[in-house]
């Protein structure tokens, strides 16, 4: 077994063990750290397939923005310390039914189909190259989508100012109380 | 919740990513569809936030079944 594996399993195990303690722990706020250090494992398999520049967006959009928010709104609404209810043994059941069928059924494609891995020229996944791709309008280029998920973006910026806006009428209403 | 649609997406992003190194090296769509993935999850995640912050305002508490002003 060389070197390059017994990393792969490494960073394997350290995300599968995290992402089952995330959806299993009873106390919010340590899920939470469980899915960083899931998410960190994603990105060092990414780092690993030599897929550096997701492996980066990983890290920067997951990490440091994600998790952020989601331990920032867990402090805004939770009381520290305070256990989970626990979830009903039926739904538990199905969880775990729906887990275990869609694993069979990529395991049963992985199995069942032989991959045959394409012949040509190898793209090094560098960023010069994804970026010549992005904003490519010939065949194979994917400017639209990426002007449609910049305009998805913007709305999703403005969405959120004004849902978390406080309106005038409710911040009189607080003000009078 | 939020967090378990994240472990969702990123498992998808992870066998985009693996297929696209190991079954076709000589494209990159599975990467493009892992960017737009992230992007998209990213948005999401600040919507869904931006919600239950305001719910959390407005009730006090961010449990969707004491949330049923509007359900009759």
């Amino acid at each position: 077994m060389s070197g390059s594996i017994i990393v792969f399993y490494l960073l394997a195990l350290l995300t599968l063990v995290s992402a089952v303690f995330a959806v299993t722990s009873r106390q919010i706020f340590r899920s939470a750290i469980y899915l960083l250090f899931s998410l960190i494992g994603i990105a060092g398999i990414y780092f690993w397939m030599q897929y550096d520049f997701i492996a980066v967006v990983q890290i920067i959009v997951y990490v440091g923005g994600i998790t952020v928010l989601i331990i920032f709104s867990i402090f805004l609404t939770q009381q520290a310390g305070e256990l989970l209810p626990k979830q009903k043994m039926g739904r538990q059941v199905f969880a775990a039914m729906a887990v275990f069928c869609s694993f069979a059924l990529v395991m049963l494609q992985v199995f069942k189909n032989k991959f045959i891995p394409a012949t040509g020229e190898v793209v090094q996944p560098n960023i010069s190259a994804i970026g010549e791709k992005m904003l490519a309008t010939t065949e194979g280029g994917y400017a639209l989508p990426f002007e449609l998920v910049s305009i998805l973006l913007l709305a999703a910026l403005i969405g959120c100012i004004v849902i978390a806006m406080r309106s005038a009428s409710f911040l009189t209403e607080t003000d009078k109380k | 919740m939020l967090m378990s649609i994240e472990l969702i997406l990123n498992s998808v992003n992870l066998n985009f990513i693996a297929f696209n190194k190991y079954v076709w090296p000589n494209r990159l769509d599975g990467v493009f569809f892992s960017i737009f993935i992230i992007a998209i999850a990213a948005a999401e995640a600040a919507v869904a936030i931006a919600i239950i912050i305001n719910l959390y305002r407005s009730h006090q508490s961010i449990d969707v079944d004491q949330t049923e002003e509007m359900k009759y």
